[in-house]
């Protein structure tokens, strides 16, 4: 121990950072440079557009390359829409088996459930699109949506032409998609609830599920809304599954069985065929909104989820 | 007349580990009973068994029989949730849930057993805190969250939680272990106070307290009961030369 | 007693609910699976791997040069994400102090979150346009940026795993702190790094949109880094959407050739960083 004190002094006051720690903290502020100069090349490809069209890009939703007009509404909606459907289908789901994993499962299944989720997010976003239109959107046509459409059609989201590509299959793509984020958060938030809390509610006379929804998911309630918000900034952004099964028409319907757009398909679809400086600035400009989006989604997230553990309670750990 | 707890032929196993061998005791109703012993001596196991709180752990087991009332706890068709709710717990450390307010806490556990409106479950929780002598520095503050009490205050009002449900035997895993030493002061004054209604077991590494406040003592050494008796005599006048050798402080 | 009779009900059911979404989950998975293998398997022979795309109707086409086109851009990517992750991760993990780790870890797990479309949008105003055509490099550029904070993140992590014994030791021997660095800590983290590369290449080789604005695509042999070029991605996407069955047959061959390649990777890493953990 002596000798490491004598070479820590003596390192700390005849030594200087090398030229190597230099080098290292160069390229971590070079990543943080190049968060910066992402934002500000979109935004400066943007300005045209946004000089043009200024706030009635967002409430417009005349989407017309020929005349020059362009108004972002129908985009944001199918957006959101897309995404809503997808947290709606994902976080019970997601939560189930973070709760099945953390409080339930015996230890020789965990693994293998966690694996199985792992896999699903590592399957390339082009693939899922791919199932979607072969597997997912002829099945949801000729099952699924009459079904739906005859249970509950007095309903206004289940109304209308059932083709199988819409809001409803681009929403359950979705939901797959961002169910490995959600739940292997979730699942971490949990384990991360003391054991001393359960055993308090098990000690009144609690049952497993009481434990669960009035200590543990409390307890995790802002790491899991962090997790939810990482999942909704993937479905948010996320492109080629969506703009494959979607159906790629900017029209704003209640109908989940409706096609819609979105911001990325728009990009996707739009971008090397767009002739006009403006009409490739209004592509830039949806890109802005929708990085805008997925950036305060993830700051947001990423600030709670930090926040997991550092819950104020005396003597709350075992 | 308050129950008491009879505990035959009782082991406790930790996976491979066999913590508890054989037990029989007899613990009082309407007494304090201390379980006394050093660290890893199995009593905090044996605590948690009278409640069936040991199988909650991963790997705990537990074989043998704990008569309460006529009716073995670990009897096959008995529901451990039932049981919890006739005996209650407080534990080492002091766990309040976070997200609640003290009178959330303090009525977290009646809400699951009896459908009361909101008045009956103020009256409860005021009876409750009364009894676990809180309710007079939180009384303006029941809403306040149940973290901004003190560590002392903290344990009381797991304490109330724990009496809200109305059990009939309480058991105390070493409760003032994380406290310091006024609010330690009270929660023995409490006890004196408890033993009238309940049926009161603590677990305690601190021979001082167990003298002060309990009528009976059980020493557990090494997974077994060495020896149990009033506690003047355990004290006084041990039978076992381990009892002695602990009480002397030999060793522990 | 009902009050308990309804608990224990509600208990029972939800538990089973809880099993039932974990059930559920596998679902999917084995569907895309078993229709990425059977669907896949029947566009698949030996021409597929070294034929290059036929105009509709004629048979035996392949996707020789979308698989080169994928190899050429990922390994391209790695060579210029690897310094950058690589040096960062060590920044977070070896030489950071106070805020500005913070900053930049926190920055890190942002870009991390960027979708993939913003890269490319980016990559184009940046490389396509200053160049004035799209290219491999710009496709390259794109995953790179993509690939940088998954391989930051992960050399930070398995830096940390390293023991502080270690350090110290080779402090100890008079090492400097640089010296300790690069030849202790980096060596022994050295096999946990190179599954966080995989897991990276893993995630570039199946990105569509970025590569759709920076690379666009090539029906021939690649050019050159500064031409278009085809990708495995990009091939699935375009005869996905076309309206030819042939088409979408050989779509299904090139997702089950990226499929299997982007899973070995992901279970390689897992099943090293399992056993590193384990030990």
């Amino acid at each position: 121990m002596a000798i490491l004190e004598i070479v820590r002094i003596r390192r700390g006051k005849f030594r200087r950072p090398g030229w190597f720690a230099f080098l290292a903290r160069c390229f971590g502020l070079l990543i943080a440079g190049l968060m910066v100069l992402i934002i500000w090349e979109v935004g400066r490809a943007a300005w045209l557009s946004i000089h043009t069209f200024g706030f009635s890009f967002f409430t417009s939703s005349r989407w017309d390359p020929v005349h020059d007009v362009f108004g972002a509404l129908p985009f944001i909606y199918g957006t959101l829409a897309s995404s809503l459907l997808a947290l709606i289908i994902a976080v019970p789901l997601s939560l189930g088996i973070a709760i099945f994993l953390s409080e339930m499962a015996p230890p020789w299944l965990k693994d293998p459930v966690s694996f199985i989720v792992e896999i699903l997010a590592a399957i390339p976003s082009v693939v899922y699109g791919l199932w979607g239109i072969f597997v997912l959107a002829p099945w949801l046509r000729d099952g699924v949506e009459d079904w739906l459409g005859n249970a509950l059609g007095f309903l206004p989201f289940f109304q209308g032409p059932r083709s199988g590509i819409g809001l409803l299959t681009a929403g359950i793509i979705l939901a797959i998609m961002i169910l490995p984020t959600i739940t292997a958060i979730s699942r971490e938030v949990l384990v991360a609830v003391p054991q001393s809390q359960r055993e308090a509610m098990l000690a009144l006379g609690g049952t497993r599920w009481e434990t669960i929804v009035r200590v543990v998911l409390p307890y995790g309630r802002v790491g899991i809304f962090g997790a939810v918000m990482l999942g909704l900034g993937r479905a948010v952004g996320e492109t080629m599954a969506v703009t494959m099964v979607i159906g790629n028409q900017p029209k704003i319907s209640l109908s989940l069985f409706s096609p819609a757009y979105t911001m990325p398909s728009v990009i996707v679809n739009e971008f090397s065929e767009a002739v006009t400086q403006l009409h490739l600035s209004a592509l830039m400009e949806i890109g802005l909104i929708l990085f805008a989006i997925t950036l305060l989604l993830n700051i947001v997230a990423l600030l709670l989820v930090r926040r997991i553990g550092t819950v104020p309670v005396q003597g709350g750990r075992m | 007349m308050l129950h008491g707890m009879k505990v035959r032929d009782l082991n406790a196993w930790y996976n491979d580990n066999h913590v508890l061998k054989n037990i029989n005791l007899h613990l009082m109703g309407g007494k304090i009973t201390a379980l006394i012993g050093p660290s890893g001596c199995g009593k905090s196991t044996f605590i948690r068994c009278l409640n069936r709180m040991h199988e909650v752990i991963r790997g705990g087991r537990v074989r043998g029989e704990v008569w309460l009332e006529g009716e073995n706890i670990y009897g096959r068709r008995v529901d451990a949730v039932m049981i919890r709710r006739r005996i209650g717990m407080v534990f080492q450390k002091p766990n309040p849930f976070p997200t609640m307010s003290i009178l959330e806490n303090a009525v977290s556990g009646v809400c699951l057993h009896e459908s009361l409106n909101t008045n009956g479950l103020a009256e409860r929780a005021e009876e409750a805190l009364r009894q676990a002598a809180l309710w007079e520095e939180v009384k303006y503050r029941l809403d306040d969250p149940a973290v901004s009490l003190s560590g002392g205050q903290q344990q009381r009002l797991c304490i109330a939680r724990a009496l809200a449900v109305k059990p009939e035997v309480l058991l105390m895993d070493e409760p003032c272990s994380a406290l310091d030493p006024a609010s330690t002061l009270r929660i023995e004054e409490l006890m004196a106070e408890l033993k009238k209604t309940y049926t009161v077991i603590i677990v305690t590494h601190n021979m001082q307290q167990a003298a002060r406040v309990a009528d009976h003592t059980a020493f557990v050494y090494q997974g077994e009961v060495v020896e149990d008796g009033p506690t003047s005599e355990i004290f006084t006048a041990p039978k076992d030369p381990r009892t002695e050798g602990y009480i002397t402080g030999r060793f522990g | 007693m009902d009050r308990m009779y309804l608990r224990r009900a509600r208990n029972l059911v939800m538990s089973v609910m809880c099993m039932a979404s974990a059930v559920v989950v596998i679902i999917p998975l084995v569907m895309i699976l078993f229709y990425v293998a059977a669907d896949g398997l029947r566009a698949i022979n030996w021409g597929f791997f070294t034929n290059l795309p036929k105009p509709v109707g004629e048979t035996g086409g392949g996707m020789a040069n979308a698989i080169a086109g994928t190899f050429t851009m990922v390994t391209l990517a790695t060579g210029l994400s690897l310094p950058v992750g690589l040096m960062a991760g060590i920044y977070l993990s070896e030489f950071g102090r106070g805020r500005l780790r913070e900053a930049v870890r926190f920055l890190t797990d942002v870009l991390n979150g960027v979708p993939s479309i913003i890269t490319g949008i980016f990559v184009y105003v940046l490389v396509v346009v200053a160049m004035g055509r799209y290219s491999a490099l710009a496709g390259s550029v794109a995953l790179g940026i993509i690939m940088i904070p998954i391989i930051t993140r992960s050399t930070e992590e398995m830096l940390r795993m390293v023991p502080k014994s270690l350090r110290e030791a080779s402090l100890a021997l008079g090492a400097t702190e640089q010296q300790t660095v690069v030849k202790i800590v980096l060596r022994s983290a050295s096999g946990g790094i190179v599954t966080g590369v995989m897991l990276a290449v893993a995630r570039a080789a199946g990105e569509t949109a970025p590569v759709l604005f920076t690379a666009l695509n090539n029906r021939y042999w690649n050019q050159g880094l500064d031409q278009p070029i085809a990708s495995l991605a990009v091939f699935i996407y375009t005869y996905g959407i076309s309206p030819f069955e042939d088409w979408h047959s050989q779509a299904w061959g090139a997702a089950l050739v990226l499929v299997v390649m982007v899973l070995f990777l992901n279970i390689t890493a897992r099943l090293v960083v399992r056993a590193r953990q384990g030990r």
